[in-house]
Formats: C-alpha cells, sequence, structure tokens
C-alpha cells in the first residue's frame, strides 16, 4: 500500500467513525431528558396528581386535575375546527394533485406548518381575544386547530394517494361520481391512515404551550367553560416552572412527564397504523 | 363527459382547501393590521435601536433580532455537522436491522414538547452550563465570546437547546435527500476505486442543494423556537457577542411580555416582532422548501 492509499483509507475510517459518533452523540441529550423527565417526574406522580386540584404555595402534593381536564377540552376543540378542514383539503389535494390550485394549497399548508406557535397565538390574539376582551378556551383551541390543519391535510394527502388508483377507476367505471367514488371507495380503505394523521396531530399539539399563553391564558380553578380562561398541562408546567417554590418544581416535572407519556403515545400509535397501512398498500 | 355532481365536488373539496390559503392571508394582514400604529410610529428605526422601555413608549427590536439570528447559527454551527453525520450513517453506512431503530430515537427527540425542554433546561442544563463556565481559563475570557460573568442562564444555554431541538428535522430531511442520489452514481465511486469516504462525499456533493434546503428548515425551525429558550435564554435584551451573556429572541419577548402589554403602542410593538418573525420564517421555509423540492419530494415534516 502506498502511503497515499494508506491516507486515505485512514481518513475514510476516521469519517465513519465521527458518523457513528454523532449519532451517539445525539442520543446523549435525549436519554438525558428522558431520564431527567421519568426520574424526577415519577416522584410526585400518583393519583391525586390527575384527581386533585393545585395546591396553594407551601403546601405540599396537590395535582393538575384542572389542567388535565383542560388540555383535553382544548386538543378536542383544536381537533373540531381542524378535521374537517383538513380531511377535505387533504382530499382535494390527492384528488386534483396536478392543478395549480392544489399546488397554491400545498404551498399553504407547508407555510403554515412553519409559521411559529408563538406567531399563530399572536394571530389568535387578535382576532378572537382582544375583540372580545377575553381569554378563553375558544381561542386556545382555535389557536391548536390552525396548527393542526396543515399536518391532517398533508396526511391525508400522502396516504389517499397510496390507495390503488384502480379501486377508483372501478368505482367510476361503474356509474360512481366522482364524489360517491372517493367517499365510499377511497376515502374507507385510506380511513386508518386518516385516522392516524389527526393522532399524529395530535401528538404535535398536546404538547404545545406557547400559542396558549395568551389565548386561553390560565386558570387556578376547575373550569370547563368554553368562554373562559382554561388551564393546560403545557401553561401549568410553565408557570411552575418559573416559580421559585421546591413543591411546584417536582409538580412541573410531574406534568412534564404526563405530556411526554401523551405525546409518545400518540407518536407510537401513529407509528404503528402507518407501518401496517404501508404494507397493506404495497401488497 | 363533465357532470354538474363531480364539479360539485371540485368545488366543495376545493373551498376547504381555499381555508388554508386564507388563513395564510389572514395571518399575514392580522399581524400588520395590528402592528400598524408600531410601523407608523417608528418605521425602520424599530429595527436600529435597542432601547426596549414600555414606560417611556420608546421600542427598539435590535437586541431580540440580534438574539434570534445568533441563537439560531450558533444551533446550526453545533447541529449541522451531527445531523449530516446522522444522516449519513442511517442512510450509507449502517447494518439494516439498526435503521428503523435509529430512525425512531431521532425522532424521539422531535416528539418531546419544547417545554420539556425548557423545565430540563432550567434545571439540568443551564447549572452545567453554569459549572462549565466558572471552570473557562480566565485566558480565553479576554475574548469577546467568553466575556462576562458565568450565569448559566444565556446564549451558551439556548444555543445548545435549540441545537438538540433541529437535529431531528435536519437529520430526516437531509436523508430523504441522500436516498434520491442514485445508486449508480456511488457505484461508479467505488468502481473507479473511491474510498467510502470519498464515495459519500461525491453523493453529498451530487445532493448539495436539497442538503442546503435541509439545514435551512432547521434554521427555520430555530428561528421559531419559543418555550425551550424562552426558559433559558436569560430574557435581558442586549447587543453582544458573548456566549455567557443573558439574551432576549422575538419569540420570547411575545412570550413574556404580550399578555402584561397594556397600552396600544406597546402590544403594536409587539405585535411588529411577530409579523417580522413570520415574514423571516416564511422566507426561510420557503427557500429551503425549493431547495428539497429539486432534490427529492420528501415530507417537509419530521414523522416522529
Amino acid at each position: 500500500m502506498t502511503p497515499g492509499t494508506r491516507r486515505r483509507k485512514f481518513i475514510s475510517s476516521l469519517f465513519v467513525v465521527s458518523c457513528a459518533a454523532s449519532v451517539l452523540l445525539a442520543l446523549v441529550p435525549l436519554t438525558f431528558v428522558l431520564f431527567f423527565v421519568v426520574s424526577q417526574g415519577i416522584q410526585s406522580l400518583n393519583v391525586a396528581f390527575f384527581t386533585h386540584m393545585p395546591a396553594p404555595v407551601g403546601e405540599a402534593g396537590g395535582g393538575m386535575a384542572n389542567a388535565i381536564v383542560g388540555t383535553l377540552i382544548l386538543v378536542s376543540l383544536g381537533g373540531v375546527f381542524a378535521v374537517p378542514i383538513g380531511i377535505l383539503s387533504g382530499i382535494y389535494l390527492s384528488e386534483y394533485a396536478g392543478t395549480r390550485f392544489a399546488s397554491l394549497v400545498r404551498f399553504a399548508a407547508d407555510t403554515l406548518n412553519g409559521v411559529p406557535s408563538i406567531v399563530i397565538g399572536v394571530f389568535v390574539y387578535g382576532i378572537a381575544v382582544l375583540p372580545f376582551k377575553q381569554f378563553s378556551a375558544l381561542a386556545g383551541g382555535l389557536a391548536l386547530g390552525i396548527m393542526m390543519i396543515p399536518i391532517i391535510a398533508r396526511t391525508t394527502e400522502e396516504l389517499l394517494l397510496l390507495v390503488p388508483g384502480t379501486m377508483r377507476e372501478g368505482a367510476l367505471a361503474l356509474g360512481a361520481t366522482h364524489a360517491r367514488a372517493v367517499f365510499t371507495v377511497v376515502v374507507p380503505s385510506a380511513l386508518p391512515g386518516i385516522v392516524t394523521g389527526i393522532v399524529l396531530a395530535v401528538a404535535r399539539i398536546a404538547g404545545e404551550t406557547a400559542p396558549l399563553i395568551f389565548t386561553s391564558l390560565n386558570n387556578g380553578f376547575f373550569s370547563t367553560k368554553l368562554t373562559r380562561p382554561i388551564a393546560s398541562l403545557t401553561v401549568q408546567v410553565y408557570t411552575y416552572a418559573q416559580s421559585p417554590y421546591q413543591d411546584w418544581h417536582r409538580q412541573a416535572w410531574a406534568g412534564a412527564l404526563v405530556l411526554v407519556g401523551i405525546v409518545l403515545t400518540c407518536s407510537l400509535l401513529a407509528r404503528f397504523a402507518t407501518r401496517r397501512l404501508e404494507n397493506i398498500s404495497s401488497h | 363527459m363533465k357532470r354538474p355532481e363531480n364539479l360539485a365536488f371540485r368545488l366543495g373539496t376545493g373551498l376547504f382547501g381555499l381555508v388554508l390559503v386564507l388563513l395564510v392571508a389572514a395571518i399575514g394582514v392580522e399581524l400588520v393590521r395590528q402592528s400598524w400604529l408600531s410601523i407608523e410610529k417608528f418605521g425602520l428605526s424599530f429595527w436600529r435601536t435597542s432601547t426596549w422601555d414600555p414606560v417611556a413608549g420608546e421600542f427598539g427590536a435590535l437586541p431580540f433580532i440580534w438574539g434570534t439570528l445568533y441563537s439560531s447559527i450558533l444551533a446550526l454551527l453545533i447541529a449541522t455537522p451531527i445531523s449530516l453525520g446522522i444522516a449519513v450513517f442511517i442512510s450509507e453506512l449502517c447494518p439494516n436491522r439498526l435503521r428503523p431503530v435509529l430512525v425512531f430515537f431521532t425522532e424521539l427527540l422531535a416528539a418531546i414538547p419544547s417545554i420539556v425542554y425548557g423545565l430540563w433546561g432550567i434545571f439540568v442544563l443551564v447549572p452545567l452550563v453554569r459549572s462549565i463556565e466558572t471552570s473557562f481559563p480566565p485566558s480565553l475570557k479576554a475574548l469577546p465570546f467568553f466575556s462576562g460573568p458565568p450565569f448559566g442562564l444565556g446564549m451558551l444555554s439556548a444555543a445548545l437547546i435549540l441545537a438538540v431541538m433541529v437535529v431531528p428535522f435536519t437529520s430526516s430531511v437531509a436523508r430523504e435527500v441522500l436516498k434520491a442520489v442514485p445508486v449508480a452514481q456511488r457505484e461508479g465511486a467505488y468502481a473507479l476505486g473511491a474510498t467510502r469516504f470519498e464515495a459519500i462525499a461525491a453523493a453529498l456533493y451530487y445532493a448539495r442543494t436539497g442538503i442546503v434546503g435541509a439545514v435551512l428548515l432547521g434554521f427555520g425551525r430555530a428561528l421559531g423556537e419559543t418555550m425551550a429558550v424562552t426558559m433559558v435564554i436569560g430574557n435581558s435584551p442586549k447587543v453582544t457577542l458573548s456566549l455567557f451573556a443573558p439574551q432576549h429572541t422575538m419569540a420570547a419577548v411575545l412570550a413574556n411580555e404580550f399578555s402584561e402589554a397594556a397600552d396600544a403602542l406597546y402590544l403594536s410593538a409587539l405585535v411588529e416582532i411577530g409579523l417580522v418573525l413570520f415574514i423571516i420564517t416564511l422566507v426561510v421555509n420557503s427557500l429551503s422548501r425549493l431547495l428539497i423540492w429539486g432534490m427529492a419530494r420528501p415530507m417537509t415534516q419530521a414523522t416522529a
């Protein structure tokens, strides 16, 4: 081997090693974060955390019952806003994929997906809080909904495109209208995928804080009124984390653990469902 | 034959597509409308001055735009080589059976909520960074990058946390882009006697526009990242190169002050910051998508 070859081989192995090292380097913060969230969170996580209201300063224990219910309400509201718009625009994107308007809609979806969540919050504050002079659960749900729309639209599009064209053509050949072919043949066979898209969107927005801090604000009491401020897990964790009290810090870690639990469960569900769907369509 | 029902279907679903387009337009219009007071009063000086004094009604946003750009660029400097390394390792080097596992773990990084990173940042990363900063050799502290007292809360912590959050996005797009490089291209390199590094370097060079797109996508994410940065950057509007100094970002000032902004001008100034953040991310994301689409058509979102 000439010295040149030896040098080239050396550089090459160095490169391979540093690529492997960067994978390990990325896994360090991941394990670090998950380790702390689990080990710190588990200490304050008990039944009371899910059933009790927040305890006043200086009193240990208490829970986040109101914030957990609040997050469920906010995410459901987001879903109510986003699911119809997301699915139907996704259908448009896949059925009329080649049209110029579809490219525009796709561009809008990707743009919306890239808008920082805090900017969505500012926008919703302007249209749904300021006019009514009232922070509300509805405003928070609207902000989350706007973030869900592009995710649902794009996943619906991708998954409808996986349905074999022959199925659509079969329905059309039998004399079905385009709408009938789509709603009775194409959509049902892609339904698990569409549900997956929704779950994925939920996973993405359930952990959002920024669009909520000045739309749904926070609420120290148990509230289910849609026109009033409402507590959420994320804003509650934010409030607690910034406080100087040890008890509240412990509660924040427990809240973070619940959040990570929700988000990971949804992500895993979505992941398994997508893989199954891809397997089905490739056979 | 054109059937009226089919036209109705097309218009009906198209209408919902239109909602998305209108939403983007509405965000732009609403932000301009709400910030008009500030735009009219301060004009361009808003972006050139550094006094942020809500009591006196003086607003200069230079420190915020500085903090946003500086933290995002630092994050990119850290995250880009790591992301590319991950992308290359997963798509070119690792055994097939390991691949889905590694993809899963890197995407997990994107699934963890920003607020959780922030919480971890406050209680774990910041003390760690502080101890690194205090043990820094005094001779290096003469450099502008390491000047000032060690707080822990500050630019360094923010850049580190941002880098972690950006890695999954950049690496997943870079992976898709590498996948789009024809196999024959690599085989050709090997046939000419290239080492592994040389073959992969050629593939990376072939994919360069897409790679730049992947990096820009990460940049767009970093610019708009709010909670985690707010919690560790120290929230002090300053224009300084020092990594140790507490600074501020556009997203962080919105998160901190928006719900407290009592008078119209203050609120309007904050909305203008939101407007500019919207425009910058719009430009960066569009550019990145353009570059990526030139190479491949991956999903532009890390599916976690």
